[in-house]
Formats: structure tokens, sequence, C-alpha cells
């Protein structure tokens, strides 16, 4: 078995593309992971569904305050500059257009960019959350996630079967094995793990990936 | 005289909620911001067939145990209690948790109907609810589940879909302080829902951690005005 990058790894790639300056959401899960990875130099403000921007790190056991919790339900620091608002308010902003980045979970990403992200067969019961919002609102939607499922299903499909967020809404895909853009040609395959070629790439991708000129190893 | 609005216990302020009444509940997931306390005692109350309006359905006090050491209540007793014959929110259960939530297993033996609703769409159908507006239209829904069966609309170019209002005949809130006339403010991402859901009750019932007099809350930082306030009980943090 070829090594695969961490969730780690994927994080810190994805934290890469925050431009200084930057308002960036982190939705449910390995995306969070990104708030610890902010490039040196670059001020970011994470908006939190719940109400809130601008807001710190996750906080230590002794800093824990459960009423400052990002929208994993996740204890975290504040920071000076931070601001509270209510939920209406909070996505007045995400639909408005304000948020630059969200950075989401998927469990498909079809060639076309729809999002499938928060239903899966067999959990009837479970819901959206922001996500849908977030992702028909915000500048920017990045999806970090596996390429394949545990059972080695390829999630980026040509067509979503699980049930979508939002249709034509990524714009970039960060996974274990590769950095995929959504252009309006196809996707696009930007860079790639270190020891993987496009074919290998390509055997467990359902969708046609589009090796770019300047291809090359993930960069981080 | 204005009336009192002070009550002495949540039990005393969750009477009357009765059986069939649609309630709001503030909060975001399973704790901060949650009015635990009303809703305890709501379960004690016993009013059944309810319609809960809520960002999530909480996850119950079996399976909280695995998130934090002893376990914790929530939203999940009045499920535990089959209180509930309707939940309407954006995240009836958690995908990243096992389907052992009250909420889940009671919709799975199909004792309970859920209306899935994305978390914007929620906070804005209870603010239309709330200000007399008799619906919206917006984009987050397109082309998927949660478009079924609504009115469409193309706005310069851009689809639509229209989502109705949402009242309340009770809401059950927490905030931070009330003076004894009923102005609130909250404490951090505490805040959350409870602002937006205390405007669209027939009766809006609230926790706080401090009660004060009139004339101590600045008027300059009140979120919640007094005139959505009904019922208020202290419960010292």
């Amino acid at each position: 078995m070829k090594a695969r990058l961490d969730e780690q790894t994927i994080a810190l790639r994805a934290a890469r593309e925050f431009a200084d300056g930057s308002v960036v959401n982190l939705g449910y899960g390995m995306p969070g992971l990104c708030a610890d990875f902010i490039p040196e130099g670059r001020a970011v403000f994470f908006q939190s569904e719940n109400g809130m921007l601008g807001y710190g790190n996750l906080a230590s056991d002794a800093e824990k305050d459960y009423e400052m919790i990002n929208a994993s339900d996740q204890p975290v620091t504040p920071l000076p500059g931070m601001c509270f608002f209510d939920s209406a308010a909070a996505f007045d902003m995400i639909r408005g257009g304000h948020i630059d980045v969200v950075v989401l979970g998927a469990y498909q990403v079809s060639e076309k960019g729809d999002l499938a992200n928060w239903g899966r067969p067999g959990r009837p019961a479970t819901g959206m959350g922001g996500g849908m919002d977030l992702a028909a609102g915000a500048k920017k939607v990045i999806v970090t996630m596996l390429h394949t499922t545990k059972t080695g299903e390829p999630r980026i499909v040509k067509k979503c079967t699980y049930p979508l967020t939002a249709a034509r809404c990524v714009t970039l895909v960060i996974t274990d094995l590769a950095v995929i853009e959504v252009t309006g040609k196809g996707l696009v395959l930007k860079e790639i793990a270190p020891g993987w070629t496009v074919p290998e790439v390509q055997a467990l991708t359902e969708a046609r990936l589009i090796p770019a000129s300047d291809l090359k190893e993930i960069e981080l | 005289m204005p009336v009192n609005k002070v009550f002495k216990s949540c039990d005393e302020a969750v009477a009357g909620i009765f059986d069939g009444a649609t309630i709001m509940v503030g909060g975001f997931g399973s704790y901060g911001g949650l009015p635990i306390n009303l809703i305890v005692a709501l379960s004690r109350q016993g009013a059944k067939d309810l319609t809960v309006i809520a960002n999530m359905g909480g996850v119950g006090f079996e399976l909280s145990k695995r998130i934090k050491p002893g376990g914790y209540q929530d939203l999940g007793v009045l499920f535990e209690h089959g209180q509930v014959k309707k939940f309407i929110g954006s995240v009836p259960a958690l995908g990243g948790m096992p389907p052992d939530s009250p909420l889940e297993r009671m919709y799975n033996e199909g004792r309970v109907e859920i209306e899935v609703v994305p978390q914007g769409t929620l906070a804005e159908r209870i603010r239309c609810g709330a200000g007399g507006l008799g619906g919206f239209y917006t984009p987050v829904g397109v082309g998927t589940v949660v478009a079924k069966g609504k009115e469409k609309k193309v706005i310069d170019g851009k689809e639509y879909i229209l989502e109705m209002p949402l009242t309340a005949d009770f809401a059950l809130i927490k905030a931070h302080k009330a003076d004894t006339l009923g102005n609130l403010v909250y404490r951090r991402t505490a805040r959350c829902f409870n602002p937006v859901m205390a405007t669209a009750a027939a009766t809006t019932i609230v926790e706080v951690d401090d009660l004060v007099e009139v004339g101590q809350l600045d008027p300059e930082i009140v979120v919640t005005p007094h005139v959505y306030v009904h019922r208020i009980v202290e419960v010292k943090q």
C-alpha cells in the first residue's frame, strides 16, 4: 500500500488557500483542523454559524467555556477584535456573500462540482445543518475528504448518488491523493500526492481527471 | 404597574404548556445556549403531542456519555419521554454519532415526524414569523430535496425557492441576564438561536443566570427588548 496524506496534512494544504485578511468558515470534522495551520504572517478571521467572527484556537481543558463553542460544539478561545451575533445575522453574512472561503467535508463531489455531504443511506434522520447555506453562499467552497470510501469506492464521481447539498458549488477538492480544481472544462488535476502517478489516481476516481500542464507534487 | 413576569421555579414557568403545542427551543447543539432547566421542567410537566422547533434534536443522556464522562441532559429528554410528535430543525441527528439518539430511534420506529430545514433557512423562517412576513425567496436548497414541492422563482437570472414563516405557542430561551421587565442580554455563543426564537412565540419563557433590577442593564447592549418576554426564571450557575 502506498502512503496517502493524513488528515492533518490535508488540512495544512487546505489552509494554504486562505488569503491574508480572509473570512473563513470551517465545517464539521476534518475541516476544523485547518484552524491550526494558518500560514505564518496571514490574518484569517474564522466565522462560525452559531454566531461569532474572529475566534482563536481550540481551547485547552483549563480554558474550556461551553458558551464559547464553534459550530462543531468544540470550545474555542476568544481573540481581540472578535464579535458575537445571533443565528439569523450569521446566515445573512453567509448568504449575503461575506464569507470568502468555506471548507466542508463531503461524501461525494461530482465532475460538475455538485456537493453531497449530509445524507447517506440508512441514516434518514440526519440533517444538513448550515451546509446548504454555506455551499450556496460562500465565495469559494473547498472540500477536504478522503479520495475513496473505506471500501475503496471513488468519492469523486460523474454524478452524485447521495443527496445533494448544493449543485455546482465546489471550487477545489483536496484529498489524501490529489488537489483537484473544478473548471468549466471538467476536473483539473493540479497536484498529486508524493509517489503517486496520474493513472493510479485516475483509477480511484470515477470522473475523468484532466492533468494540468503544470501538474506537480502536492505543495505544503 | 407592569405585570409580574418573574417566576420562582422552572416548573412554575412551564405550567400551562398544553398538549399539541408548538414550542421553539433556543440554543445550538447539545450545550451552550440550551435552556436546559426549562427543558427538564417540561419533561417533568409532561405535555405531549408537541411540535418542537430547534436547531438540533439532541443526543440524549445515554449517548451523551460517549462525549462527556457522566453524560448530560439535552433536548433528547423530550423524545425519550415520548412527548414530541414532530421535530422541525437542521440537525435532527448527527451523522457522525451512532444512530442511537432518542429522536433518531423514534423516527426509525415511525413514532415521530421530522421536517429537516437548512440552518439559515430555519433562522430566517422564524424571523419572518416574528416580523409578520408571509415568507421569503432563498437560493439555499435549490436543486436539492429541500426544494421539493416548493414554489420556484427566477429573480435577476438566479433561481430561488419560497420558504414559509414559522411561529410558536411557546419559546424556551436561555439568556445571560434579564431585568425584571424582561430585557435580555446574552453571553458569547450562547446567543445563537435564542434572540430569534424569543421574538416568534405567543409566550416566551426565559431562564437566566442573573436577574437584575430595572435600570441595571445598559440600554445600548440589550439584545432582546422586553416586549417579547413573558416569563423569567433565574437559575444561578
